[in-house]
């Protein structure tokens, strides 16, 4: 291929699902069919329609799934939309993977672990929550809370029914913002319900959701007992190279998409508040 | 002057008239001032300066300004008055959140134009009866004060202050100082010659939008330029056209606003005379609707917002058009 | 050393050209320098510098990266790039020089930026030494010499003539391409000249700026300083400091659509606009202050923390004779240095 990470490849998008009224996951291999490259869970690829804007998206597949990579994508701005639009077939250009990813074979491995997403946040850890379920034997416990705004925008719900909650050996537990009729399951914020379900200290946390929801996790997490080493999130900023080059998602002298977007909460606390 | 300026801010701070003034700050040099807000007599006795540099129109800052608790001082220029006015018309600053001092202005200096003479290194300038004194570190150096003084100001359109709550020093008058030579003088071109004078000047253009940031008419909450659903918020530039539309539009959307103030001008770093597009239309609205000075009241009806059976025929310009 | 008349510039500036493109700093009718392509009786600026630095040359303002082209649901990618000529920037004043191992740093890192390396490999850098620096310079503050100027090669001048010097096989090359047109001469004159203008530079108004207060490790206190606030009030948040600056490497990517292709184009961009870091969920820096403050934290913490200690600035002074409202870097430094 090239050797220039600006030049994208190509990607074609072979399957479309509708999550949520405003998520959708896109499955893209490349034109020859398969991956257009391996990944590590956490890390991020760059999808473009050319003509319309490029940006960079957490790859929500597992890199122990060899066949495609996943995309759930929220419709919130110009590219999104764009994306929304398209039909099974289209390509699109993608280059990556940026990033550093989720310690999974160094900090995380043999470790209880506690996955708390909320909304579109659980995107990036489910790359993680797959990559573990297929490696099971390497990790202890594995909890999942997952919250959003209904049941309606609970994001792979149907995976998550189907498959994670039917593994034995991972608890699943979900919540939703407002009681709804046809919903039997636990109603509140997901920080409150964190605090409600008391998980032992002893975990390792993985976050990631909207930025209120992270910064009232990471409180509730404190008062639980946990420590800030304890405690991993993964960040988003706006983007143009993905290679720490066009300079504008730093913080502090981090850069979100080569230093990051992973970052343990202990070295974030270190940066400046300005995210 | 700077020393009865600074006296009358810090009554007028002092007797609660104002909660805070704003004006200009000294620098590491005779020339680099900046615009800045005191709350203090302390910060005005260490800080504030009136001279021959203190060139930046503070008006634009009052739309801000004017919005924050208590009121403000601020120290305006004739021309600055314009702005001022204008900006009022336009609604877009809280009049009784400001009290305005007009102070006098004999014609601001600009350090390029020293430069340009040769002189490098400038540290002070003192002017001795139309004599500038320059101190560099290459020795005493003299130049008129006539020569170092900015365009803008060598074409002084008015030494009145068109709106003030008090006055220092007295009230001059509006000047005819021939502004619109180089507009003629373009006019007079061939079009050919005109176009490449133009493109010679607009090409020197590197889009840094500081004559757009600290234009008093460009007020827009979001400038076209910048929304990305405009469609021509392109930064990256296709062809160097792209530079020349952006003043062009840029032009037309103050026209009949822009009070010829000429911050665009004094603040392009690349010495593009930018002034001279808003007067070829402040000259051609002369011409076509009656004389009509933006910035002079706060209530006429604008020409180009305003009908009028006297009006003229939109033939009158293609027809001025044709060569 | 070797040297030439000072009257034969000409013949040099034209044997340069016959070989490849040459650039020199030149003055516009404006009376402004500016660097530009030599043609016949182009004289080189007396001007100390140009307005725009010379990081152009590696890092243009606009430049196209790859086209697209599309049809129905299929999309082609069309690589564009092609070898750079080769050229020879003269010049090239030293903060300039400098600024290119700042930019290095940032494109020549891992993964390598190849538009960059590109024509930074095709470039020969002709640096020269400073006699009149300004009251605006302030370079010996990053550890700059302005009279022995980095670069391939580098040349200095006295009254009448003009010296030169290879400082890599690059400006070896160079050098012996055109040391027929140079003779051996003494340097007696030049080290008068050369004594003199230390003895300015050591008087110069900026000369005892210091980058004590400044640095990788500092970033939580000079984030954190309240002088942000009253720094920044009077930015009107325009991008002059940035695109004047020669180390500034802040870049936007959007797309152009010609009608028969989409045209991918990199160009310039300033943490000082207020769209740099808009995401269409929200902006993590929303006023100027927060903006201001990242250019300075950039170039004074951020870049040092991530760079061995190396300031991303090379006080070439450009900010402070340009900025609309005079708010620069020295007076940055100067209001959070700790005394």
């Amino acid at each position: 291929m090239n050797n220039e990470t600006l030049i994208p490849h190509i990607g074609v998008v072979n399957d479309i699902r509708i999550d949520t009224p405003d998520v959708k996951t896109f499955r893209v291999v490349s034109p020859e069919g398969g991956k257009v490259f391996e990944h590590m869970p956490g890390q991020c690829a760059m999808l473009s329609i050319p003509g319309v804007g490029e940006g960079m998206f957490s790859i929500t597949s597992s890199p122990t799934n060899k066949e495609f990579m996943e995309f759930s994508i929220k419709k919130c701005g110009c590219l999104t939309t764009w994306l929304h639009l398209m039909d099974v077939g289209q390509q699109i250009t993608i280059r990556g993977p940026y990033g550093n990813a989720f310690p999974v074979e160094t900090e995380l491995k043999n470790k209880d672990l506690l996955f708390i997403a909320g909304g579109i946040g659980l995107a990036p850890l489910r790359s993680v929550i797959n990559y573990v379920r297929d490696k099971r034997a390497n990790y202890g416990d594995v909890q999942i809370v997952y919250g959003s705004r209904s049941k309606q925008d609970l994001v792979d719900y149907d995976e998550i029914l189907s498959e994670w909650m039917k593994d034995d050996n991972i608890s699943v537990n979900l919540t939703i913002d407002n009681p709804q009729d046809d919903w039997d399951g636990h109603v509140g914020f997901v920080p409150n319900y964190v605090k409600e379900l008391q998980p032992s200290t002893n975990k390792t946390v993985l976050v990631c959701g909207p930025p209120i929801m992270i910064k009232f996790t990471l409180a509730a997490l404190k008062e639980l007992g946990f420590d800030e080493t304890q405690v991993y999130t993964t960040m988003e900023l706006r983007m143009k190279c993905g290679v720490g080059k066009c300079g504008r998602c730093n913080i502090g002298n981090k850069y979100v998409c080569k230093d990051g977007p992973v970052f343990r909460c202990d070295e974030l606390g270190e940066l400046p508040d300005e995210y | 002057m700077q020393e009865a300026i600074i006296n009358r801010a810090k009554q007028l701070l002092a007797d609660g008239t104002v909660n805070r003034v704003i004006g200009w700050k000294k620098g590491e040099f005779a020339y680099d001032i900046t615009p800045a807000v005191f709350e203090t007599a302390a910060e005005i006795d260490a800080d504030f300066v009136y001279d021959e540099f203190t060139a930046a129109n503070v008006s634009k800052y009052l739309i801000k300004e004017s919005k924050k608790d208590g009121r403000i001082l601020a120290f305006l220029k004739p021309c600055d008055t314009y702005s001022f006015n204008q900006l009022i018309k336009e609604h877009r600053i809280v009049r009784e959140n400001v009290y305005i001092v007009g102070i006098p202005c004999d014609g601001k200096l600009d350090a390029e134009k020293i430069r340009q003479n040769g002189i490098t290194g400038i540290r002070t300038v003192s002017n001795n009866n139309g004599i500038l004194k320059i101190d560099t570190i290459y020795g005493e150096e003299t130049m008129n004060f006539d020569e170092a003084v900015s365009e803008r100001c060598s074409v002084c359109k008015s030494k009145k202050h068109v709106v003030y709550d008090e006055l220092i020093g007295d009230d001059g008058e509006i000047a005819d100082s021939g502004r619109f030579d180089m507009v003629e003088k373009l006019e007079n071109m061939t079009a050919q010659e005109r176009y490449d004078f133009w493109r010679e000047q607009l090409s020197k253009c590197i889009r840094c939008n500081a004559c757009r940031n600290v234009c008093p008419a460009c007020t827009c909450e979001k400038c076209v330029f910048d929304n990305d659903n405009s469609g021509v918020a392109n930064k990256a530039a296709a062809d160097s056209f792209e530079e020349n539309m952006f003043h062009i539009i840029r032009a037309f959307h103050v026209a009949g606003r822009c009070t010829d103030c000429g911050e665009c001008s004094r603040v392009c770093p690349q010495n593009i005379p930018l002034h001279l597009l808003n007067r070829k239309f402040i000259k051609d609205i002369n011409s076509l609707y009656g004389e009509y000075q933006a910035g002079a009241d706060t209530d006429s009806r604008a020409p180009l917002t305003d009908y009028k059976e006297s009006d003229c025929e939109p033939s009158v310009v293609h027809e001025r058009g044709t060569e | 050393m070797l040297r030439i008349s000072l009257d034969k510039l000409d013949e040099l500036f034209s044997a340069i050209s016959e070989k490849q493109t040459l650039y020199i700093p030149a003055d516009r009718s404006d009376g402004a320098a500016e660097f530009q392509k030599w043609c016949d009786g182009m004289k080189l600026s007396k001007n100390l510098n140009t307005v725009r630095s010379a990081k152009d040359f590696f890092f243009p303002q606009t430049e196209n990266l790859v086209d697209f082209k599309l049809s129905g649901k299929n999309i082609e990618i069309k690589d564009i790039r092609s070898e750079a000529e080769d050229f020879v920037v003269f010049g090239v004043r030293a903060c300039d020089a400098r600024s290119f191992t700042i930019l290095d740093k940032v494109f020549l890192s891992d993964p390598v930026d190849t538009y960059y390396q590109n024509r930074r490999m095709h470039g020969t850098v002709v640096t020269m030494a400073c006699t009149r620096p300004s009251e605006t310079c302030f370079c010996t503050a990053f550890g700059i010499d302005p009279t022995a100027p980095e670069g391939d090669a580098a040349c200095f001048s006295d009254d009448k003539f003009l010296y030169i010097k290879a400082n890599n096989d690059k400006g070896e090359a160079f050098v012996s391409s055109v040391s027929s047109l140079f003779e051996d001469g003494d340097t007696a004159k030049l080290d008068e000249v050369q004594a003199k203008t230390k003895e300015i530079l050591n008087k110069l108004p900026l000369a005892g700026l210091s980058t004590d207060s400044f640095g990788g490790d500092k970033l939580n206190e000079l984030f954190g300083s309240d002088k942000w606030a009253e720094l920044s009030e009077s930015c009107i948040g325009c991008g002059t400091c940035t695109f004047v600056c020669p180390t500034c490497q802040c870049y936007d990517i959007k797309d152009f659509n010609t009608g028969r292709e989409i045209k991918r184009f990199r160009c310039w961009d300033s943490c000082m606009y207020s769209d740099f870091t808009k995401m269409a969920h929200g902006n993590p820096r929303l006023t100027q202050l927060e903006r201001f403050r990242q250019r300075f934290m950039h170039k004074l913490v951020y870049f040092p923390a991530n760079n061995d200690g190396e300031f991303g600035c090379v006080g070439c002074g450009r900010c402070l004779s340009k900025c609309p409202i005079s708010m620069n870097i020295v007076k940055v430094m100067k209001a959070l240095e700790v005394k």
